[in-house]
């Protein structure tokens, strides 16, 4: 029965620290809960549409970083409001066009369940697709990083993988990292959270301008 | 790809993922075993546990009756 009701859109996001939003959906791969990745990191990433030019370069970019995610324990699931039909058809053309085979499973949200649930859809730029999302999710299903993308750009593969580096770098080593970082490069030593503290930084024998601003090598 | 079709074929990874269940295993085991990711791993355990094809104790898995008899059948 047409009720006349429209369905009421959620334009909420998650929050960056706090369990990511539990789902389960229908994939290329059957049926996945965001449970099944514990244990492992998670790169959840939408796109706007199948068939479409810049999500058929970003789909090859992400198969050719599988390898490189996968050393780093990282696992990649993709979203976009079409159905697992049309998810298979593409996969499929991108294989024959492209000479990609895409290793990771996709997300079919035709009722847009996980999209609402992520943010993924910004009704400035379309009400009916998803944005350019990427989601870090740690193998304690911990919501760890966010990016958004517009329509109109593709991602940047190497700052996905920067930024799982940096991740993995600030849980290891319990440090952080500053503008422009990449593996190799000297990190930040979190500052001092007290004035006696703030006195030893200065004698701590680290690459330090002040007591707040200390680096160190790994 | 689920692991079981609608007319009750087992794919390929599920046959695999049947077979490291031949003795009892925990996923993480199934997963080092047949080189499958663990998340597709869970998955797949889900609908052959659902199936009936093998059962489920303190997270150790082991073949029923019914799911050796189905991957003698489709071998």
């Amino acid at each position: 029965m047409d009720t006349g009701a429209q369905e009421k859109p959620n334009y909420g996001m998650p929050r960056l620290g706090l369990p990511a939003p539990a789902f389960e959906a229908e994939t290329t791969h059957g049926t996945i809960r965001l449970e099944d990745f514990k244990g492992s990191w998670l790169i959840l990433f939408s796109h706007p549409a199948d068939f479409t030019p810049v999500c058929t370069t970003e789909f090859v970019a992400f198969a050719e970083i599988a390898p490189e995610l996968k050393k780093r324990n990282v696992q990649l699931l993709g979203l976009s409001i079409d159905s697992t039909f049309s998810h298979i058809a593409w996969v499929r053309n991108i294989e024959q066009n492209f000479g990609v085979k895409i290793p990771f499973p996709i997300i079919a949200d035709l009722n847009k369940q996980v999209a609402n649930l992520y943010g993924m859809i910004m009704p400035g730029e379309s009400k009916t697709e998803t944005s350019r999302c990427v989601f870090v999710i740690d193998p304690n299903s911990i919501l760890r990083a966010m990016i958004y993308y517009p329509l109109t750009t593709g991602r940047n593969m190497q700052e996905i993988l920067r930024l799982i580096d940096a991740l993995q770098t600030t849980d290891k080593h319990g440090v952080a990292t500053p503008a422009n970082w990449r593996p190799g490069d000297k990190v930040i030593v979190p500052p001092p959270k007290t004035t006696e503290a703030a006195e030893e930084r200065m004698k701590a024998g680290y690459e330090t301008k002040d007591w707040y601003f200390s680096k160190k090598a790994l | 790809m689920p692991c079981i079709d609608a007319s009750g074929q087992v794919s390929e990874s599920g046959k695999k993922i049947l077979a490291a269940m031949a003795n009892p295993v925990t996923l993480e085991e199934v997963a080092q075993q047949t080189g499958l990711p663990l998340y597709q791993v869970r998955s797949a355990a889900r609908e052959i546990l659902q199936a009936k094809l093998v059962e489920e104790k303190n997270g150790v898995y082991t073949v029923t009756a019914a799911g050796r008899s189905l991957l003698e059948a489709q071998s």
